[in-house]
């Protein structure tokens, strides 16, 4: 049986994409056959963070359309044997997007044996933010740790905690985590960002990872490789992190003290 | 740090974001999850309550309670002082 991720947050340009590709890969390399697919219709970019984007020949919209079958539109990723990736239409036709496309395109990589769907939700909380929730077993709620972000997450964890297929027959929900990124311990320590605590303290979950802000996410980017692949930055062991604390290991968070020289030891903190 | 804080006056900026956080968040959820027609009922309310008295625009509160399988609708009203009644209502 499948499990149903959904990476989400309300609020655009927090690092759904980013997350999605890197839990997805994540997800792979320990073994797990796992589709990643683009819930946003009419502005596709996962296939670029993933680097796939000169191979999408038949989208999401396609598959749902009869265009072509799902084999056909899935995306073998070129790193990882078992990862696929499910492209975004480009279509402006906000409707192209049905609840029972939906259901039959996840029944169908059930069937096929795919042990996680990973659904890369789009910003806001319309039509295509819902249905990447709405057959959801699980959330991650990507949030930064700044006002806009952390109210519209909390607006989002309302929605799963209704709004889904699981919330609706009442057998336990949508299962939340918490997943913070662009953290600066450095900003933290001096005040101008709230930290994991506070954050946790507001939303009233506990966090799943914490993705600390750098310039390898960019750069990793800019080249179309999932930033969990650079091997070399903390980003990546931070979202290595998250996947194994989502398979249910313990794994002490990393990456939240800002690193500290002899001068800043002696006046304590 | 904790010598430097003594020079510090001014509370830091994440804890002002926190503090507004906890507030606008608590008062979201108040109305999470309850009907649509909540925030529309709130304003009629409002319009009826205005034929009478004139109150401000925050003078009706809607909070909606789940417990144990039954959901309460509080609304609550501040009336303005008697001081500031009928003709005689505050610019």
């Amino acid at each position: 049986m499948a499990e149903i991720i959904v990476i989400t947050s309300g609020k655009g340009g927090v690092g759904k994409t980013t997350t999605s590709a890197s839990v997805a890969c994540g997800l792979a390399r320990r073994g797990n056959r796992v589709a990643v697919i683009d819930f946003d219709i009419g502005l596709r970019n996962l296939d670029l963070i993933m680097g796939c984007e000169r191979r999408v020949v038949y989208d999401f919209v396609n598959v749902i359309q009869g265009d072509c079958t799902l084999k056909q539109a899935l995306i073998k990723d070129k790193r990882l044997e078992t990862l696929y990736v499910l492209a975004a239409s480009q279509t402006r036709d906000k409707d192209a997007l049905t609840c029972d496309g939906v259901r039959r395109v996840l029944d169908e990589l059930t069937a096929d044996g795919f042990d996680y769907i990973v659904c890369d939700s789009p910003a806001g909380i319309e039509k295509g933010a819902h249905l990447a929730m709405y057959f959801a077993d699980r959330a991650i709620v990507v949030v930064n740790p700044e006002v806009s972000s952390v109210r519209d997450s909390d607006r989002v964890l309302g929605l799963l905690a209704s709004k889904t297929h699981k919330a609706e027959q009442g057998n336990g929900g949508v299962k939340e985590h918490v997943l913070l990124t662009r953290y600066s311990p450095r900003r933290v320590t001096a005040g101008e960002m709230m930290s994991v605590d506070d954050v946790k303290e507001i939303l009233g979950l506990e966090v799943v990872g914490v993705i600390p802000e750098s310039q390898d996410v960019l750069t990793a980017s800019n080249a179309g490789v999932p930033i969990i692949l650079n091997v070399d930055s903390a980003v990546s062991a931070a979202y290595e992190d998250a996947v194994a604390r989502l398979l249910g290991e313990t794994v002490p968070l990393r990456f939240i003290t800002e690193r500290k020289g002899f001068f800043a030891r002696m006046f304590g903190g | 740090m904790r010598l430097l804080e003594l020079f510090r006056r001014k509370p830091s900026s994440a804890s002002v974001a926190k503090e507004r956080l906890r507030i606008i968040v608590a008062q979201e959820r108040s109305t999470r999850g309850g009907p649509d027609y909540l925030t529309m009922l709130r304003g009629e309310l409002l319009q009826v309550i205005y034929k009478y008295v004139q109150v401000g625009p925050d003078a009706v509160q809607i909070h909606l309670q789940r417990e144990d399988g039954h959901e309460l609708l509080q609304l609550s009203v501040a009336l303005p002082d008697k001081t500031e009644n009928g003709s005689s209502a505050s610019p």
